[in-house]
């Protein structure tokens, strides 16, 4: 757990923000995210964030789902515990189809909404940090991680000049379990700080 | 928009080799005609004009899948399909053209009366026999025939009206009111086709065309079969020509972005056939009912078996694990395969669904129905590249075509 320092600018234009995080990026500044009211396609691409992976996950959990289901019906209805049923093959796939279609829905379901948890370090009673209360309301909110190098006032002019309303600094946590963001900071050397 | 290249203009090769694949289909379909369709012996009658009938009526359910799929984005208020809408429209302009096929074998296999290929057409039969005699409002020549042309003429006409309302967006710029006018007269008439298609495709028409040839036996779901069937076609062959076009230099509007979302109705809507299928075999399994198993007995237990499985290989395995992956619906080379794959497969699933039951012995799967396929094929090709040159490529007015132009998935 450690707090970082962040430079916050604030847009009420989506046709504002776009050319902002470009020049941002092009400038060298290492965005942390940008909070916005709705889904902007595209957004993610301008920001240059990779594909994510959790649709393989995905994919990981159903077939362990296919694989569960199959081999536990198949075992106990054929080795474990025979049973006639209507005169049916033991082994009898068409029955075992909505099962397993079932649970493989089940895992995939249940094991991608607990890897988004982790990998957005969401749980319960973990408070997250709201950069800005209007971001889920009309405001485009683009947080800048600070170094020990960055100058946050010429940061904060810059943002300034490239249409933000309104700009901040603030201090938050960056992780609450192995995040991400902890082992981020190791490679950019950063030193804690407390003063905003 | 000047530099936009929305004139296609049909390579020679392209009509050499349409016109070859006619010539030969053609040369086929005739041939079988003589030596079968008219011979005295009635296996050799059911084999030709079921063959015939399989590919008319799986041909005319592909292209009428294109209309069906203007018509629904329309419905939805969709965007993202203007910049190739042509290509659809094109495809569907081989309704009227197969549908009078249809038609023409329909009525020859009635008016004929072969009721070795339709039983309930043998009046002494039905006659005796209760449960023909209870579906005889429905199974009988003159309801047959009235309904089928309706579903073919309607087809045609309001698939027509679809395009001509197309045709509007080519003309002149929209104002705010006549665009928002023009896009509500385009749902009315979407919506049109819409319910008459539901009406027949969705319901009556594959009951009455296909299912009727196993005259005892029925299932409800066989129609939505046949429907995902056709669709799932359908848009195989809306990509084709989409990569085809994109591949010469056209369509510089539609990107992979759009080819990832027609991936995304193959993928999807070979999930929705496989559910259907298993549906409607599942069912008669678990039940076991002899006058219900009697559809599938020959499929999974007689010579059937490794068509029928083949199917099911085809065209659910394989769009299933290829066409998953992100990357692989944004592959030209690999939507192309499974494309082809997928038109493919369903049609072996048409030529078992109609075949299975006329030849249960044996399967007949031969040069007949590869003549018969490379003669549809061929006037495909042919008839939709001389429609897709007869207008421009894309509806450059359009109140939506901005939206399909920045379309991103």
């Amino acid at each position: 757990m450690a707090k970082k320092k962040f430079v916050v600018g604030c847009f009420d234009d989506e046709a504002v923000l776009f050319p902002a995080v470009k020049k941002v990026r092009a400038a060298g500044y290492k965005i942390h995210d940008v909070y916005t009211p709705f889904a902007v396609h595209g957004l993610d691409h301008a920001m240059g964030l990779r594909e994510t992976s959790l649709h393989t996950a995905g994919f990981i959990y159903g077939i362990t789902g296919t694989s569960t289901a199959l081999g536990g019906i198949s075992w106990i209805l054929v080795k474990d515990w025979p049973l006639n049923f209507g005169g049916k093959p033991n082994f009898s796939l068409p029955a075992w189809i909505p099962v397993t279609f079932e649970l493989t829905v089940l895992f995939a379901a249940v094991g991608m909404v607990l890897t988004f948890c982790y990998l957005c370090q969401l749980a319960p009673f973990v408070r997250k940090h709201h950069f800005h209360p209007r971001a889920t309301d009309d405001l485009f909110v683009m947080a800048i991680e600070c170094t020990d190098k960055t100058n946050v006032d010429d940061l904060q002019a810059f943002l300034s000049s490239n249409g933000a309303i309104e700009t901040n600094v603030q201090v938050a946590e960056t992780g609450w379990w192995l995040g991400t963001y902890d082992m981020e900071e190791k490679n950019l050397e950063h030193s804690n700080t407390v003063v905003a | 928009m000047a530099s936009i290249r929305d004139q296609f203009e049909i390579p020679g090769k392209m009509k050499t080799w349409s016109l070859a694949l006619i010539g030969i289909g053609g040369a086929a379909l005739l041939y079988g005609m003589f030596t079968k369709g008219f011979s005295k012996d009635e296996h050799e009658q059911v084999h030709f004009w079921g063959t015939l009938m399989y590919n008319t009526i799986f041909w005319t359910l592909i292209c009428n899948a294109s209309m069906f799929f203007i018509c629904i984005t329309t419905l939805a208020m969709g965007g993202w399909q203007q910049s190739f809408r042509r290509i659809p429209e094109a495809i569907s302009t081989l309704v009227p053209v197969f549908g009078v096929i249809t038609f023409a074998v329909l009525l020859y296999v009635v008016l004929g009366h072969k009721h070795h290929i339709y039983h309930w057409l043998d009046a002494k039969a039905v006659a005796n026999d209760p449960i023909l005699r209870g579906k005889k409002g429905f199974l009988n020549p003159n309801f047959f025939i009235i309904w089928t042309t309706l579903t073919i003429g309607l087809w045609s006409l309001l698939g027509w009206r679809m395009r001509q309302i197309s045709r509007e967006a080519d003309e002149a710029p929209f104002t705010q009111e006549s665009g928002a006018r023009y896009i509500y007269r385009g749902t009315v008439r979407a919506a049109l086709f819409l319910v008459w298609f539901a009406l027949t495709v969705g319901s009556t028409v594959p009951w009455l065309w296909m299912m009727s040839i196993d005259a005892h036996w029925y299932s409800t779901m066989y129609s939505w079969y046949t429907f995902a069937s056709s669709f799932v076609s359908g848009m195989s062959l809306v990509a084709l020509w989409v990569i085809y076009l994109k591949n010469k230099g056209y369509l510089e509007l539609t990107t992979q972005e759009h080819l990832h979302d027609i991936g995304k109705f193959m993928f999807a809507f070979s999930i929705f056939w496989t559910y259907l299928w298993f549906s409607q075999y599942m069912l008669i399994w678990y039940a076991n009912i002899p006058e219900e198993t009697v559809y599938f007995k020959h499929r999974v237990q007689g010579p059937y078996k490794g068509i029928f499985f083949l199917n099911l290989i085809i065209n659910f395995i394989c769009p299933l694990l290829i066409l998953m992956k992100r990357s692989a619906k944004r592959n030209y080379t690999l939507v192309t395969f499974m494309a082809v794959l997928i038109i493919f497969g369903h049609w072996i699933d048409f030529y078992q669904m109609v075949m299975g039951s006329l030849s249960k012995d044996h399967v007949t799967l031969g040069w007949l129905d590869f003549g018969i396929l490379a003669f549809f094929v061929g006037t495909m090709i042919f008839m939709t590249s001389r429609s897709l040159a007869s207008k421009p490529l894309v509806p450059k007015y359009h109140p939506f075509l901005k939206e399909s132009i920045i379309h991103q998935v």
